[in-house]
């Protein structure tokens, strides 16, 4: 469903992503890994609309959508979380799942300031959508809470749940166990695994954790200095000497 | 750190000595054609050698005297109490709210003219304050020359009424459009901007809109502003004495009550009112509403709301065209409230002075945003008898309110949204 040919990312005189390509199956999660630095983000920033790609293309359901704004993008259905969480801070909870429905919802102002049939219908479906992450989250009990106030793990989830009440159908995750403790870390891994499952939702992950990685990705793309280095299933990266050597060092 | 601290305090005690030495201690005086300077009185001197010596002893000893302020009772005696109810809150506060619009009703029968005619301006700045606390406190946008929304709704009527003879009632809506409008065409430039670089655009724009009024005289007469506004009629029933316009009746040969100028008065007052209740009604709804909940995303964090797929755009100019469409509002009222406007109303204080209300209020919220409006206009109304030292009186009152309570009055709550469990 979604196809990245020879993508390529020029800052001034930096090369940051040179030559770049993956392809995503519907229901498959595929990562993307590498050392820092290695231009992991950039090809994240590129693939949702925050930079427009010096070259290469971008296909998604068979169109090309490089360079088209980033909330175009994400009306597509390619929704992205951050490395850094950025939830709304002082919203709350449950108002950040729907601001993401701001799509599904009535924005017809004076159907929202007469309070139209239809305009009450939708905010309730609205709001039974996000109930319904925020269950499957385990963020039922705070959702009146602000999201600034959640422990980490939790914004994490929120930051999750708040992509799929949108509904996509490619979901990409940039470090979503950046730090997530073991226990938090396993839990993530059964909700990306059940994303996929019972969502039938796409993911392209971006980790270090590798036991995340290994244990979840149906495909592996090795980035190192903006530069594909090897692609293919856990196994096969496990015993790829060029991927050994760019993560120890060479022996 | 005693020896320390009497280094500060002689340090300060200095610094009061240097300051207040010259501008206090000294007079000029006009001999003939020359200006002698002679010394000030003798308990002047005392006096700023007094207040030297209370710097230096409260600077010596201001751990003392900061630890005993810690101790006196709370200004606040709910402050450690766990907070009301969410339920038993809101029901609270739209209680209060009617009270206070039912009070506001009857209120204009028992008390002087002059109070009436405060109260209306009071009602005029409670409607810019909530427009901008759209622009400012929900969607984070900060703009300084707001003012010029309301020259904008200000000068249609009066231009329109002095050119085609429009009258009040037909010139709100219009003065409100075109306010929104030109709202909107602000917006477009400055979509990119935030923070400080918009601040400074819009500053900018407002001054252009004061500028364009000066000097366009052949239009808007220039500094010489605009007279002879018409009042606003009460179904086609004048206020004044005598009937300005064929065709119109006056109230007090209508009802058969002897003429009273209050009348008037109270009309605009009730007019006023009753349009500062619908500019918090519609503001309060948009707040629960996507687009109300996209600003307050967009201020957040606008590269996740983009992200979520908020077009930056279309929230922003909603945002900018809003705010401005209730200065608007506020603007006619304000000019048939006056009679006469000229660029002089339409200053850069202005826009401060409503962007100050929005802060002491507590950005985003109305209840707070209302009560800042009452007391910023008030005060300076009420400190008059300090003369000269009224404004001083005010920018205290100001920087107290802010140490105090930097959150503002009463700061934003979120509303509490209850969900049913899915299955």
């Amino acid at each position: 469903m979604l196809e990245v040919k020879n993508l390529s990312m020029r800052f001034g005189g930096l090369l940051a992503v040179d030559g770049v390509s993956l392809d995503v199956q519907e229901r498959e999660i595929v990562s993307i890994i590498g050392p820092n630095g290695a231009g992991k983000t950039t090809v994240f920033n590129c693939m949702s609309g925050f930079y427009k790609p010096s070259g290469g293309k971008i296909i998604f359901e068979g169109k090309e959508v490089q360079g088209i704004p980033d909330y175009k993008i994400s009306r597509l259905g390619m929704v992205r979380t951050f490395q850094h969480v950025r939830l709304f801070t002082q919203m709350s909870v449950v108002e950040n799942l729907l601001v993401a429905q701001h799509r599904h919802l009535n924005t017809n102002m004076l159907a929202g300031l007469f309070g139209t049939p239809n305009y009450k219908e939708r905010e309730q479906s609205a709001l039974d959508r996000a109930a319904y992450w925020l269950e499957r989250v385990g963020l039922l009990d705070l959702s009146n809470r602000d999201a600034g106030n959640l422990a980490y793990g939790q914004q994490r989830r929120l930051e999750i749940a708040r992509c799929m009440v949108t509904e996509p159908k490619l979901l990409m995750l940039d470090e979503p166990a950046a730090g997530l403790n073991p226990a938090e870390t396993k839990e993530l891994n059964q909700l990306i695994v059940s994303l996929k499952e019972d969502y039938n939702v796409s993911v392209v992950l971006i980790e270090h954790d590798m036991s995340l990685v290994m244990d979840i990705s149906d495909r592996i793309n090795v980035i190192n200095q903006g530069r594909p280095l090897a692609s293919g299933t856990p196994e096969e990266i496990r015993h790829n000497d060029d991927v050994i050597k760019a993560y120890l060092g060479e022996a | 750190m005693a020896a320390n601290n009497y280094r500060h305090a002689l340090f300060c005690a200095i610094v009061t000595l240097i300051i207040s030495f010259p501008i206090l201690g000294f007079n000029l005086e006009a001999k003939g054609v020359n200006i002698e300077l002679t010394g000030a009185k003798t308990s002047t001197i005392v006096a700023v050698i007094l207040a030297a010596v209370a710097v230096f002893v409260f600077q010596a000893y201001r751990d003392s005297f900061m630890g005993l302020l810690g101790k006196l009772p709370k200004l606040n005696p709910l402050a450690d109490k766990e907070p009301m109810e969410q339920s038993k809150r809101v029901k609270l506060e739209s209680w209060v709210l009617t009270g206070i619009v039912v009070l506001a009703l009857f209120w204009p029968f028992v008390v002087s003219r002059g109070s009436v005619d405060l109260a209306t301006l009071v009602l005029i700045y409670i409607m810019l304050a909530l427009g901008l606390n759209v622009v400012v406190g929900l969607a984070g946008l900060l703009d300084l020359g707001y003012v010029a929304f309301y020259a904008v709704g200000a000068y249609t009527f009066a231009l329109l009424s002095q050119y085609t003879g429009i009258s009040f009632w037909m010139a709100l809506p219009i003065g409100a459009l075109l306010a929104g409008l030109t709202g909107m065409i602000l917006g477009f430039p400055v979509l990119r901007l935030r923070g400080d670089y918009l601040a400074i655009v819009t500053l900018g724009f407002g001054e252009i809109i004061r500028i364009l009024l000066n000097n366009w005289t052949t239009l808007t007469g220039g500094p010489n502003g605009i007279g002879g506004i018409p009042e606003p009629t009460l179904f086609g029933m004048e206020f004044g004495r005598r009937i300005k316009e064929e065709g119109n009746t006056s109230f007090h040969e209508t009802f058969g009550i002897a003429y009273s100028g209050e009348h008037k008065v109270i009309f605009l007052y009730l007019i006023a009112l009753v349009l500062a209740v619908i500019t918090a009604l519609i503001i309060r709804r948009f707040m629960r509403m996507p687009v109300g909940r996209a600003w307050e995303a967009l201020r957040e964090d606008e590269i996740a709301a983009r992200s979520l797929g908020l077009s930056r755009t279309a929230v922003k100019l909603s945002a900018f065209t809003i705010g401005a469409f209730f200065a608007g509002f506020a603007g006619t009222v304000f000019a048939s409230k006056q009679g006469f406007i000229s660029p002089e109303s339409f200053v850069f204080l202005e826009s401060a002075i409503i962007l100050a209300i929005v802060v002491l209020g507590g950005m985003g919220s109305q209840l707070g945003v209302i009560l800042a409006a009452i007391a910023v206009t008030i005060l300076p109304e009420l400190a008059r008898e300090f003369s000269e030292y009224r404004m001083l009186i005010f920018g205290a009152a100001m920087v107290l309110m802010m140490v105090w309570r930097p959150q503002g009055l009463l700061p934003m709550r979120r509303i509490h949204i209850t969900l049913n469990k899915q299955g």
